[in-house]
């Protein structure tokens, strides 16, 4: 899931201020599911604005609505005309989401009311850790599925480096496991040790350009 | 000959190395390293130029490495993975060869996160291994990282770091050995005051066969305080530090920490020089160049061997 958290109030009032009409836009995918802008949170924020800009004499309507996703068209039908009659959009959606839906809307302002975080799992309820970098190239099977791009503070291949603290932890923080001190625990409990003792080269970074996919089944129906 | 390097040429020839170090200054202040130099001219057969040491921003290590070869010292020159991607080092590495510099240290190098700028982005384009390696296949196989010829090879004895006294513990006599099969001719080691693990990780290197294939070069920093020594010992990942060596400088008498500092580093130096594949000393004595002539008599490592 893509995780992302909610901007400072500041940040969101300062950017919509501006603006006469402005409607305010959930989604029901990740950002809904990491409680941070799904239709709970956008009701939440909007009476958070209201108050904030009745206070300041700012005469702004802020309305809301939310779709199942913000990155797939399919759930544009309804959203797509409502978006008309307002001066700008806010989104609640990752930053992809963000872009989709300024995409459908070129003429009007659309400002993001999230900053994306991660790509993360469930730690617990409302607690979300970071595991993934979708680097392009996973190497997740030679090491113990843990990923030393996204949990090695120096994303080191070889690793580990030479600054393992006490008990396994990462020298950037004592609340952080070494993701190497970790890798090399898993590995020798599976007797797969000889998965790192080999030098891992150079690797082709992939994720430096702009990336797309269009699966195989799908090649012919996207030729120009 | 890889490199005809000082450094190279007294291990070769089966010296017994010592190799210092020099921090180069937070700005362009080359009568700093001038003054550092003068302290280390004649006693040592390479000085360590850190680079950007704790991710503070410093003046360039190679540039700083020039300045010490004006100096009449040798330098070896150390890059971090932070800070530059293959485009960079590769570049600057045919940059420091040309310029005459010999040797080179191929580190990770300290977070970010611990400098003046944390909030940068850390690049670990590759990882101080690739890098050993990426440095290997230039000199000797003349190529860049990507297959294409190089015009003109480096020539560079390559150095690595190695830290007996970081967890996993198993693990680092392993990581020691994919440093040398990636082409590390030299180790220098973390600051030293664990001497029995500091015994134990040699032993492994040296029934390994790893001594056999690198020169090791064991690393002390003489403690100037108690302070110090409390603050290395609890704030430094990666160094450990007996509670008796804490004490022996802790409760020094008045202005005498210091001396029984030094002390221990000397006591320290003559016991790394019995233990069996340790090529030499690399003596880490931070923003204290000018005691290391004193040390390096007392510790019977002048004068430096004609090679």
């Amino acid at each position: 899931m893509i995780v992302a958290e909610r901007k400072p109030i500041d940040e969101i009032k300062e950017m919509v201020k501006s603006f006469k009409r402005v409607l305010n836009v959930g989604c029901g995918g990740c950002t809904s599911i990491c409680h941070s802008g799904g239709q709970k949170e956008v009701d939440l924020l909007n009476e958070e604005l209201n108050k904030a800009f009745e206070l300041d004499h700012i005469p702004l309507q802020i309305d809301s609505f939310t779709i199942e996703r913000q990155c797939n068209a399919d759930f544009y039908l309804l959203l797509d005309e409502k978006m008309q009659s307002y001066d700008a959009v806010l989104s609640m959606a990752c930053g992809a989401g963000v872009q989709f839906l300024s995409d459908r809307i070129p003429e009007k302002p659309v400002f993001p009311a999230l900053n994306t975080i991660f790509v993360g799992v469930d730690r617990d309820l409302g607690w979300f850790e970071e595991n993934c970098r979708s680097c392009g190239e996973c190497v997740l099977g030679k090491t113990g599925g843990i990923c030393p791009v996204t949990r090695c503070a120096k994303s080191l291949f070889n690793g580990p480096c030479g600054g393992t603290a006490h008990e396994g932890k990462c020298e950037v923080s004592k609340d952080t496991p070494c993701a190497w001190y970790e890798i090399h625990k898993r590995l020798k409990q599976q007797n797969r040790l000889e998965n790192i003792l080999l030098i891992t080269p150079a690797r082709e970074w992939r994720n430096q350009t702009r990336g797309t996919l269009v699966q195989e089944a799908y090649k012919e129906r996207y030729a120009k | 000959m890889k490199s005809g390097s000082r450094l190279e040429r007294v291990l070769e020839a089966g010296h017994f190395a010592f190799t210092g170090e020099l921090g180069p200054p937070q700005g362009a202040n080359v009568e700093a390293i001038r003054k550092k130099a003068s302290h280390l001219k004649g006693i040592t057969d390479a000085v360590n130029i850190t680079d950007n040491q704790t991710a503070v921003v410093r003046m360039a290590s190679w540039a700083a490495a020039l300045v010490a070869i004006q100096e009449g010292l040798e330098p070896n020159y150390q890059m971090v993975c932070r800070d530059r991607n293959r485009i960079a080092m590769q570049s600057d590495i045919l940059g420091a060869s040309a310029h005459g510099i010999r040797n080179m240290l191929c580190l990770s190098g300290d977070h970010q996160q611990f400098g003046n700028h944390p909030s940068t982005k850390g690049v670990f384009d590759i990882d101080s291994i690739q890098l050993i390696h990426m440095v290997k296949g230039m000199r000797d196989d003349k190529k860049f990282l990507n297959g294409d010829e190089i015009d003109g090879s480096p020539q560079i004895f390559i150095g690595a770091a190695a830290n007996p006294f970081a967890e996993p513990f198993e693990w680092r006599v392993h990581r020691l050995a994919k440093k040398i099969s990636a082409g590390a001719d030299f180790i220098q080691t973390q600051c030293i005051y664990d001497m029995k693990l500091f015994r134990e990780w040699m032993k492994q290197a040296n029934d390994m066969g790893l001594t056999e294939k690198v020169h090791i070069l064991a690393g002390v920093t003489p403690l100037k305080s108690g302070g110090m020594a409390r603050y290395m010992a609890t704030n430094v990942s990666g160094i450990i530090i007996p509670q008796e060596i804490i004490d022996r400088v802790a409760n020094a008498p008045k202005g005498k920490a210091a001396e029984e500092g030094i002390k221990i580093c000397v006591e320290q130096i003559e016991e790394l020089k019995e233990i069996k594949g340790v090529h030499g000393i690399h003596l880490m004595a931070i923003e204290w160049e000018h005691r290391v002539p004193e040390i390096a008599e007392r510790a019977k490592l002048i004068p430096r061997p004609q090679v």
